[in-house]
């Protein structure tokens, strides 16, 4: 709770110092703050508590999956210096917007009341679409803003509606309440209908078939920095509640439900690895991409409370590898209208240690072993397995051949010398450099140890 | 002594030859190996007089998988023949002027890590880790110092490494599966699982993608001529004296002990795709005017037979192909070596455009000689002992079988004779084929030294993995 506060305090004193005319000051004021909530979040790691009438939760897991939060937070407004450089002026409305984003965050995984869920998803959509829609003056991340909106809101509205049905059906909005209702009475035919709805909001919100479609048009219309936002913290944040809301909902829903859950991480996984075969901007395969990934970490909830630990492991070695790989992306499409892949061509020659970050964060995403991504995807196999799931880990299996297509591609444009652009220079940018390699060093760190992460459940 | 150090050895050189500049590199690349050659041999003597050399360490605790690589006849042999051979691969390419070398040695002697750790590691996933790290250097070693366009060499590069990956998915698919049934990864549990017939015919089959493609077996082996034809001589070696040597030591280590009662019909269809891959490798060999296409075909026909003896199951098949899995190692490495010799000469790998190098340069073709009758496996050569073995064992299961992987020999000799007819025999037509310099003397005559000291007194090898 105390970290909550802290975090919102540093948001409004963000704002303030805009007024007081400290702009510089703002971004290393903010990662020392995050570095404190970072600290007093990890104080609650071993307490049980709830506040306010059960609204926030704190637990073992809603810590863990917090300070990734911040984690991730803390890199994204480092890169933030650098990337708003010419809209300096700027600087601590987007800064504070993060903030925010990561308030949604922190509050869509330590509720206890849906309306507490309902408050978080919120905060962080709309922080998402006005920062979607940041770059005015480009019509492509205006483009990308509405489209983001107009969707956004819908499933916003379905995800409401859903809640609507479910308090008809248990007369309650606390997810205590709602556990002891749902496995003691019998449940009425619109306490499914409720969560099939949430259903929609949250598969669009993660984006995963069949509500995907947003996806790529979205990260490339959007500012670069917002599309890494979106593509790490949302979208762990997103799988994270979902994980938190099938811990209660999925007991109470009918046999075969599990089957439609199964044929949706069927179908998310073939149609995001296989359509970023074909995609040459960046940006699009990265969210293809993500959309395959998506697909893995919804087979983790749908394999329950044991999965937790994989899960989490899952989420932050594909957070932290996307934190990693897009910052070389940062740092190549600096000055670029397109991030297009061929823009790539040669940078091994140029950056050698960043085009080697690159390579190892995309090896992570496709599973190369000793990569944090091998394990996540190692720990989901075997998990899966167990529980009998075989033709989805088969299709994991065979998208994961797929998509070493897709990533290698991109590592053999940047080792490319023949034809290179030898004009090129790259400004230097130490920011993006260091945040890159210190992600990818803890990408390696979790995957030479993944005990250090999956013990701590 | 621990067999760790030979590990941490190899990663240790790998980083120093990356600091080192490019003059320097190959020479880096050779101490650390050299070192390691001599730790292996000192590491055979102290297993040879039972000392433990293994080493276990618990790694993570949730799923369970400890770090632990253990010795013992199979995988010394194994290590030995990498060890052995890779000072003998990169003092091959001193000759070679490479650009970027400290990365080239690096990443050689990285993949020879990964190699070692393979062929040491007693842990399923530890293995499968392993397996999948020496993927990588041979991938760019392939993809950056190649020949041929970069357009086609990345094709080439692109499906080898594509045709691997997705072989070796479906071995983590398998060992997944296993540990759901056994709670473990460890060799010694999961060789003792008792699996029914439908559950090993899967794991058979996923552990088969995987071996079948890195051996390769006939169907599976379409990756195998590009990639050796367009690596650099250095990759090539890598990848056929030792890296393919992987896919049968893990028939033999984990295949055939886990899955060992897949259903007779499976094993028999394994065994004939082997055979006929044997025949076919040797009727395109036949066809092939490009030496190093040649030599990659010979190559996939012996490698076919190793695997047919390694999927027969008994004791005789077991030593055969180990046996003829270290013969292979060092002939292949000779071969590559030799057709490298005559590129530098003469500037091609075209048959045709041979000819004429014996009235020229006698001491090379006396070595050329004494390897490609080791190829063959005449009598006398360490490839004889390992063919026979293997014929043997293949007739022991059924005679037929012997028989047609038997016309791998006649078919062998005809094409290697033919090659030799062509390549160096004939008219001098005025090309200059300077005879052999001392280094590349030095590695030959190791080569030829192993290949007949083995094969007059074989047991000096066979008392590592014959009780």
């Amino acid at each position: 709770m105390s970290t909550l506060i802290a975090l919102a305090s540093l948001a409004v004193l963000i704002l303030v110092l805009e007024i007081f005319n400290l702009r510089k000051t703002i971004v290393p004021l903010t990662l020392v703050g995050l570095l404190v909530a970072l600290g007093l979040n990890i104080c609650d790691f071993n307490s049980v508590d709830s506040f306010y009438n059960n609204m926030i939760v704190v637990n073992k897991s809603t810590v863990l999956f917090n300070s990734l939060f911040i984690v991730l937070t803390f890199f994204i407004v480092a890169l933030g210096q650098s990337f708003y450089k010419e809209q300096y002026d700027k600087i601590s409305d987007y800064t504070s917007l993060k903030i925010f984003l990561l308030i949604g965050a922190y509050c869509m995984v330590s509720f206890g009341n849906l309306v507490m869920f309902f408050l978080g998803l919120e905060i962080l959509s709309i922080t998402l679409y006005i920062l979607a829609g940041s770059d005015r003056t480009n019509i492509k991340s205006n483009e990308a803003g509405m489209k983001y909106f107009l969707m956004g809101s819908f499933a916003s509205g379905f995800i409401l509606f859903g809640i609507a049905l479910i308090y008809g059906a248990t007369a309650t909005f606390d997810m205590h309440q709602i556990v002891l209702a749902s496995t003691q009475l019998a449940m009425p035919k619109w306490f499914t209908v409720g969560f099939t709805l949430m259903l929609v909001g949250l598969l669009f919100k993660i984006a995963a078939f069949p509500f995907h479609f947003w996806a790529p048009d979205v990260y490339q219309g959007s500012p670069l920095l917002t599309t890494t936002t979106m593509s790490t913290l949302a979208k762990v944040a997103a799988v994270a509640a979902f994980y938190k809301l099938s811990e209660v909902f999925f007991p109470a829903m009918p046999t075969n439900f599990v089957n439609l859950i199964a044929f949706l991480i069927v179908a998310t996984l073939i149609i995001g690895n296989v359509m970023a075969l074909k995609q040459n901007n960046i940006k699009r395969l990265m969210a293809y991409s993500g959309i395959s990934h998506a697909g893995f970490m919804l087979m983790a909830i749908l394999l329950g409370k044991t999965a937790e630990p994989y899960l989490f492991y899952y989420m932050a070695a594909y957070a932290i590898s996307g934190i990693a790989a897009f910052s070389v992306i940062l740092y190549v499409c600096q000055d670029k209208k397109e991030e297009l892949v061929i823009h790539f061509r040669g940078f091994a020659k140029h950056k050698p240690v960043l085009a080697i970050t690159l390579s190892l964060a995309l090896l992570s995403m496709a599973g190369i072993p000793i990569l944090a991504g091998f394990f996540g995807k190692l720990f989901l196999f075997t998990e899966a397995l167990k529980q009998g799931f075989y033709i989805t880990v088969i299709t994991a299996v065979i998208t994961s051949i797929i998509s070493i297509y897709y990533y290698i591609k991109v590592i053999i444009v940047m080792f490319t010398y023949k034809n290179a652009d030898t004009h090129t220079v790259y400004q230097k940018n130490f920011m993006y450099s260091a945040v890159a390699v210190a992600a990818i060093i803890i990408n390696l760190i979790i995957g030479f140890c993944p005990s250090i992460i999956i013990d701590l459940f | 002594m621990n067999c760790i150090i030979i590990l941490l050895i190899y990663v240790l050189g790998a980083v120093a030859t990356l600091a080192s500049n490019s003059k320097n590199a190959a020479k880096t690349a050779l101490v650390t190996s050299l070192i390691n050659a001599v730790i292996a041999l000192i590491l055979t003597g102290e297993y040879l007089n039972g000392n433990d050399v293994s080493f276990t360490q618990q790694w993570i605790s949730n799923p369970n998988i400890s770090l632990s690589f253990v010795v013992d006849g199979l995988s010394l042999t194994m290590l030995l023949l990498t060890t052995l051979l890779l000072p003998i691969i990169i003092l091959a390419s001193f000759n070679t002027l490479y650009s970027k070398a400290n990365q080239l040695y690096s990443l050689v002697l990285f993949m020879a890590f990964a190699m070692a750790g393979t062929f040491l590691a007693q842990d399923g996933l530890v293995y499968y880790i392993f397996w999948e790290l020496a993927l990588l250097p041979i991938f760019f070693i392939g993809l950056l110092w190649g020949s041929d366009e970069w357009k086609i060499r990345k094709r080439v590069m692109v499906t080898f490494f594509m045709y691997t990956f997705a072989g070796s998915l479906f071995m983590l698919a398998a060992f997944a599966y296993l540990y759901t049934l056994t709670g473990s990864f460890a060799w010694s549990d999961l060789s003792k699982v008792v699996l029914s017939t439908k559950e090993a015919n899967y794991i058979f089959l996923a552990f088969f993608l995987a071996y079948g493609i890195k051996i390769p077996v006939f169907p599976l082996h379409t990756w195998q001529a590009n990639t050796y034809e367009k690596s650099p001589t250095i990759g090539t070696m890598l990848l056929s004296g030792i890296m393919l040597k992987m896919g049968i030591y893990s028939i033999l280590r984990w295949q055939m002990p886990i899955a060992g009662n897949v259903s007779e019909n499976i094993l028999k269809t394994v065994i004939v795709l082997c055979i006929v891959g044997i025949i076919y490798a040797s009727l395109i060999a036949l066809r092939s005017n490009n030496l190093k296409r040649l030599l990659a075909y010979s190559s996939m026909a012996h490698v076919g037979l190793v695997a047919a003896g390694a999927y027969v199951g008994n004791s005789t098949g077991y030593q055969g192909s180990i046996i003829q899995m270290v013969a292979h190692g060092f002939v292949v490495v000779g071969l590559f070596y030799l057709a490298d010799i005559i590129y530098k000469r003469y500037d091609t790998y075209e048959i045709k455009e041979m000819g004429g190098i014996r009235s020229q340069a006698p001491k090379f073709t006396t070595f050329f000689l004494i390897i490609m009758f080791a190829s063959i496996g005449l009598p006398g050569t360490f490839g004889f002992i390992g063919e026979f073995t293997l014929l043997f064992a293949l007739s022991e299961k059924e005679l037929l079988y012997a028989v047609f992987a038997g016309t791998s020999i006649i078919l062998g000799a005809y094409y290697m004779l033919k090659m030799f007819q062509n390549a160096v025999l004939g008219s001098t037509e005025n090309k200059v084929f300077a005879e052999v310099t001392t280094k590349e003397y030095f590695v030959l005559a190791v080569i030829c030294v192993v290949l007949i000291g083995l094969g007059i007194y074989p047991k000096l090898l066979t008392d590592l993995f014959i009780q």
